[in-house]
Order: C-alpha cells, then sequence, then structure tokens
C-alpha cells in the first residue's frame, strides 16, 4: 500500500511540474507573437482571446498566482486555446485528430520492439561466448543511428528504388478514413517503413541491456542453484533469469521512454506521418504557440501514462515492489 | 576500483633522474585511466580522436572552403577531385562535413560538461545527504527523467530567433543529466555506508573533503560514463535540431548537411550527399557507445568475463546450458560494482 501511495505521489508531482513549466514557458518567451496575431485578424471570438490571453500570460492585470489559478481552470475544463494554423480550431480538437495515428504507429512499434529486443537478448546472454556474440557490434551500431536518417536510408532503398511501399503519409491521396478493408490494408502498407525504421533503430538497444542484464544475473547463485537441482535449462532461462533480468530492463524502458518519442517524432515527419510529432514541427514552423504548448503537453501525459503502465508491469512481475518500497 | 587518495596527477616527464618513486608515480597516474584500458574503449577511443583531429586541423584537411562555390559542377558523383561530390551549389561534401565535425563537438562538448557537473552535483549531494532532501533531490531527477526533452528543446529553441551555440547546448544540457544524475546518487548511497567513508567521518573529515577526496575518486567511472552518454545524446539532439531546421543554418554540423540535402531534393539520387553525414553521426556515436562499454565492463567485471569464460568451458567440453554446475575457483568475478548499475527504483 505505501508503495503505491508513494508512485501516486510521484506521477502526481510529475504531472504537476510539467504542467507547471508549460505554464512559465510562454512568459519566457521574447516578444508576443499573441497580441501580434490577434491584432492581424480581428475575427477572433472574445471568448478565445480570453482563454489565450490566460494560455500566454496576457492579461496584465493579474498577479502571476492569479494567472496559475486561471490556467488549471481552463486545463480542467478541457480547453488549451485555438490553434492559429489551423483556422482557429481548438487545440484538444487538433491533437486528437492526430493522436491516433501516432499511438498507433510509435506505441505499437515501441513495444513491439522492447519484446522483440529483450526476447532476443535474453537469448543472446544465454548462449553467451557462442555465436550469436557476433549481434552485439550490429546492435551497437544500430542503436547509434540516429531515427531520421535511417528513415531517409529506407525510404531511398524500400519505396525509391525497390518501390514495395509508399515513402509518405498514412494512407492514399483521395481516401477518407473509414473501417473498410481496403482503408486499412493502406494503412498498414504506409505504416510499413515508418514501422521498420523505428523498431530497427530502437531494437539494439534492448538487445544490448538485456543481454547484459542476463549475464549478470547468470552469475547469481539462484542460478547455480537452479542449474543443481537438475531443472531443464529452459526452465532456468524462463523462470529464473529472464525473470530477473527483465526488471531492470522494464525500467529502463519507461525511464527511455522520454528519450525514444523525440526520434519517433522526427520520424514521422520524414515520413510525413500525420501524427503528433509532425504536428508539433509544422506548429513550430508556423509559430503556432498555442498548438506548440498543447502538443508538448499531451506528450508528457502520454510518457507519464506509458511509465504507470511499465510500473504496474514491474510491480506484476516482482512481488517484492508490492511488499516494501525500495 | 578503489583509487587510493594518493594525487595521481605525477607527469611522466618531470624529473628525468631515475628515482626510485618514479616509477609508482606513472603507474599510479595508468591506474586512473584504467577503465579505457580494454579493446572496446581502445577503439572508440581512437575513433574520436580522429573526429577531434580532424576538428582541430579542418582548414588544412578540407581541400575546399565549407561554403565555397563551384558554379562548374553541380550535384557532381565523388571524383578525385571532390571526394564527396558536390551540392546543388557545387559545394564539396566532404569539406562540408570535416568543417562539421567541429560544430557537432563543440555542442557534445559543451552540453556534456554542463550536464556532467549538475548531475555530479545533485546525484552526490541526492546520495550523500538523507530523508526528504535527498527525497526530494530524487523526485527532481525523476521528473528530468520522464519529461520528453527533445520536444523541449524545440520549443524552447523555436522561441530565438538566432539561438547560440552556448544556448543550444545548455538547452540540451539541461534535458540530458538527469540520468547520470540517478546512477550517481545509487552509487554514492552505497558508498556512504562503506567503512573508509565512514572512518573519514568519525576522524572529523569535513563534508567537502569526504566528498572531493574519499568519493569522488569512485565514482571517476560513473561520471566518465555518464559524460560519455550526455555526449552521445547532445549529438544526436543537435543533429537532429539541425536537421528538422530548428536551429540557424549558420552553425554548420552533420544536421545541416542532411537538412539542406533534403531541403534541395537530394533523395534519393544524389546518396554522396547524405549518405555519409549521417553514417558520421552513427560512427561517432557508436564511438562513445564503445567508450561506454569498456568503462561498464571495467565496472562490472561479470560484463567482460562471461564470453571468455564460457568459451573456455566449451573448449573444456562443458556446456553452460547442460544444467551441470562446473567447480570454478570463483578468482575470476569480484564482487564489486553490482551498485553500478540501477536495478532498483528509488
Amino acid at each position: 500500500m505505501r508503495f503505491i501511495l508513494r508512485r501516486v505521489a510521484f506521477y502526481a508531482f510529475t504531472a504537476w511540474a510539467a504542467i507547471t513549466i508549460n505554464f512559465f514557458l510562454p512568459r519566457f518567451m521574447k516578444g508576443d507573437p499573441i497580441t501580434a496575431y490577434l491584432q492581424k485578424n480581428p475575427s477572433v471570438s472574445p471568448e478565445a482571446i480570453e482563454s489565450l490571453e490566460t494560455l500566454f500570460g496576457l492579461d496584465n492585470g493579474k498577479s502571476v498566482w492569479e494567472q496559475y489559478i486561471d490556467y488549471w481552470g481552463l486545463l480542467f475544463s478541457g480547453d488549451l486555446g485555438r490553434s492559429f494554423s489551423k483556422g482557429l480550431a481548438p487545440v484538444t480538437e487538433v491533437i486528437a485528430s492526430a493522436l491516433p495515428w501516432t499511438l498507433g504507429l510509435v506505441g505499437l512499434t515501441t513495444i513491439l520492439s522492447f519484446l522483440l529486443g529483450t526476447l532476443t537478448g535474453a537469448v543472446i546472454g544465454w548462449r553467451r561466448g557462442s555465436r550469436a556474440d557476433y549481434v552485439i557490434p550490429f546492435a551497437t551500431f544500430f542503436s547509434t543511428v540516429p531515427y531520421f536518417w535511417m528513415a531517409l536510408i529506407i525510404i531511398a532503398v524500400f519505396s525509391t528504388r525497390l518501390g514495395w511501399f509508399p515513402a509518405s503519409h498514412a494512407y492514399d491521396k483521395g481516401s477518407v478514413p473509414n473501417w473498410s478493408w481496403e482503408f486499412i490494408g493502406e494503412v498498414i502498407m504506409h505504416g510499413t517503413l515508418p514501422a521498420v525504421t523505428i523498431i530497427v533503430s530502437s531494437l539494439g538497444g534492448w538487445i544490448l541491456g538485456m543481454r547484459n542484464m542476463m549475464i549478470t544475473v547468470l552469475d547469481e547463485d539462484y542460478v547455480t542453484v537452479a542449474e543443481a537441482k537438475g531443472l531443464a535449462p529452459r526452465w532456468v532461462l524462463r523462470k529464473y533469469a529472464s525473470r530477473n533480468a527483465v526488471l531492470p530492463q522494464l525500467s529502463s524502458f519507461a525511464l527511455a521512454l522520454g528519450f525514444i518519442v523525440g526520434g519517433t517524432l522526427v520520424t514521422e515527419l520524414v515520413f510525413s506521418y500525420p501524427g503528433v510529432g509532425k504536428m508539433l514541427l509544422d506548429a513550430t514552423n508556423a509559430k503556432d504557440w498555442p498548438l506548440m504548448q498543447g502538443v508538448f503537453l499531451v506528450i508528457t501525459m502520454a510518457v507519464l501514462l506509458a511509465n504507470i503502465i511499465a510500473d504496474i508491469a514491474h510491480a506484476m512481475l516482482d512481488p517484492r515492489t508490492r511488499m516494501m518500497e525500495s | 576500483m578503489t583509487v587510493s587518495n594518493f594525487p595521481t596527477g605525477g607527469s611522466p616527464k618531470e624529473g628525468l633522474s631515475n628515482e626510485p618513486r618514479r616509477p609508482g608515480a606513472i603507474k599510479r597516474f595508468g591506474q586512473s585511466f584504467a577503465m579505457f584500458r580494454n579493446g572496446k574503449s581502445l577503439v572508440g577511443l581512437i575513433i574520436v580522436a580522429i573526429f577531434m583531429l580532424t576538428a582541430v586541423f579542418a582548414p588544412w584537411i578540407a581541400p575546399y572552403g565549407p561554403l565555397e562555390k563551384d558554379f562548374d559542377s553541380l550535384k557532381q558523383p565523388p571524383s578525385a577531385e571532390h571526394w564527396l561530390g558536390t551540392t546543388h551549389l557545387g559545394e564539396d561534401v566532404f569539406s562540408q562535413i570535416v568543417y562539421g565535425t567541429r560544430g557537432v563537438l563543440v555542442v557534445g562538448l559543451i552540453a556534456g560538461i554542463l550536464a556532467t557537473l549538475v548531475a555530479v552535483i545533485v546525484g552526490v549531494a541526492a546520495g550523500y545527504v538523507r530523508g526528504w532532501r535527498s527525497e526530494s533531490l530524487s523526485a527532481l531527477t525523476n521528473v528530468f527523467l520522464v519529461i520528453p526533452g527533445l520536444p523541449l528543446i524545440i520549443i524552447v529553441a523555436s522561441q530565438y530567433d538566432n539561438p547560440s551555440i552556448v544556448l543550444i547546448s545548455a538547452v540540451i544540457a539541461i534535458t540530458g543529466w538527469a540520468w547520470g544524475a540517478r546512477v550517481l546518487r545509487a552509487q554514492t548511497m552505497s558508498l556512504r555506508n562503506r567503512d573508509f567513508v565512514q572512518a573519514a567521518r568519525a576522524n572529523g573529515e569535513k563534508l567537502y573533503r569526504i566528498i572531493a577526496v574519499e568519493m569522488l575518486p569512485n565514482l571517476t567511472a560513473i561520471i566518465a560514463s555518464s559524460f560519455v552518454g550526455t555526449v552521445t545524446a547532445a549529438v544526436l539532439g543537435l543533429t537532429t535540431l539541425a536537421f528538422i531546421g530548428v536551429i540557424p543554418i549558420t552553425n554548420l554540423n552533420w544536421g545541416t548537411i542532411l537538412f539542406w540535402a533534403q531541403q534541395n531534393g537530394a533523395f534519393p539520387d544524389f546518396w554522396w550527399w547524405y549518405f555519409p553525414a549521417g553514417l558520421c553521426i552513427a560512427i561517432f556515436g557508436m564511438a562513445l557507445s564503445l567508450i561506454n562499454f569498456g568503462i561498464d565492463e571495467y565496472v562490472n567485471p561479470r560484463l567482460r568475463s562471461a564470453g571468455e569464460r564460457a568459451r573456455a568451458m566449451r573448449k573444456k567440453g562443458m556446456s553452460l546450458t547442460s544444467g551441470v554446475t562446473a567447480v570454478r575457483d570463483g578468482s575470476d568475478s569480484e564482487p564489486d560494482g553490482e551498485a553500478v548499475t540501477p536495478t532498483r527504483k528509488p
């Protein structure tokens, strides 16, 4: 119970910190793009102006504390301002249109890459000293290749040279998103190359991390005891070694997410994939501050949520975390 | 890995007379670099050294200026004249990469130093003090670990029309120090209860002396590894930012070359324009990872000996996975260094 409370307190604190950073970011900004925009576009509705003023600290009459309270009020009512570059559509709606694409692409591939890498790493660690060790240099190389460059190479080879997959967008031009088989097929065709990019670029790190943990765990006494008892090697690998080696791997999964998200965002840009990452970069180029703020908030919250899930998985695999806090 | 309290800076040049103590000093000096004395670290260090020399001697190595235009040879494939071909303006790609090394190394170095400084201060403090102060520093570290760095950097950098190199490095450092601080905190906490630190405290040594003389020498490997890690992240972050076009193109680095290539339709036909720059990022990143693997193996000897031991056992006809426990003398594994891998959540 104490463990759960501590974790809840941590997540609440992190969420508060992220939102507060988001509150202060525009207040440190040089210049005032909002006022300039509003003067150029007098057609903005008064309510929209009011929420934008709160979000960007333009209501000079109020103290910072009052602004902060107002800001929280806006967040709880789900108002993140209006997007300049999308015809003053509410930021929440604009982000909601892009979020499923990112969740589908980045979420699936990251989990897939983690599972695949952990499995491979476990086997390589188990068969240490054998020919499986030759994977290590390749894993090292691919773990440091930048995502965007990998994306460019993959496009050049598989799309332009071989013509197997389309190079950009999430579905064919002219298609309207629906649940027909035809459309799902298009989405899979368009999603293959970005997915391969993300998996190839992130796989190496998981392989190396798991391999190193396996080797450390395999030297533990309980593994020796398990082998001495005459348990089947497969059983030892799965129930004794892997199960313990995967715990730090899960922790580093949660912590590496923030880093991975950065790389995958740029992958979306290269593939013109209509997700949150491309939206952030488009908003940056268009100086669309409300959208930038909103996207950052959403990404941070998503990473936080993934952390919570990883934490729950950790607690399920490791009874010790449930018994006591370390 | 326990480094003694002797001053370790004995330069081999001083005192040419054959004093009896000199070899000891040199040996001790060498010992502080022991973490780099293995194959992986050496290869990594050599590659990094080549890049550093390239950056320093760029004007002598590059055959042309980085922005020197030759309108007679546009988008030329590699030739004897232009080793890596030319861009759409007739600029020499090889020269651009050579000069671009400077931008990458400068930002990597500044960001790495800044981030490591913060990591050491926060990490060691969080590991040494107890109670709510340690907890709150640890919470701060975790917040910075969870907040995605690159989006934050993009937003901050885009608020300036012409962000300086120092500003970019500082922002990268602010988002990149947390991992090192976390690892350092774990190791400092385990050091704090060791006998030699307890003894120093019992002797009434001052806090700064306990930290600087007793603890820091035992943390050098982890500090080095965290430095190398942040430089890797900084280089990736910088090239990504340059590729997106968030930082000004006046700061020439490998990412800028890719940005130009993308903007001017180099893909996919003009491979000489975009392939080498990305490869440089990957090779440099790999070299830094190799250094870190070397340090990891130095800190955690099990990693180093695992492959060798397995091969040796196989030679003797024993199988590692057969379930038969081989009798070992145990001298090849040291109990030290387990605390380094942050296996537990704080």
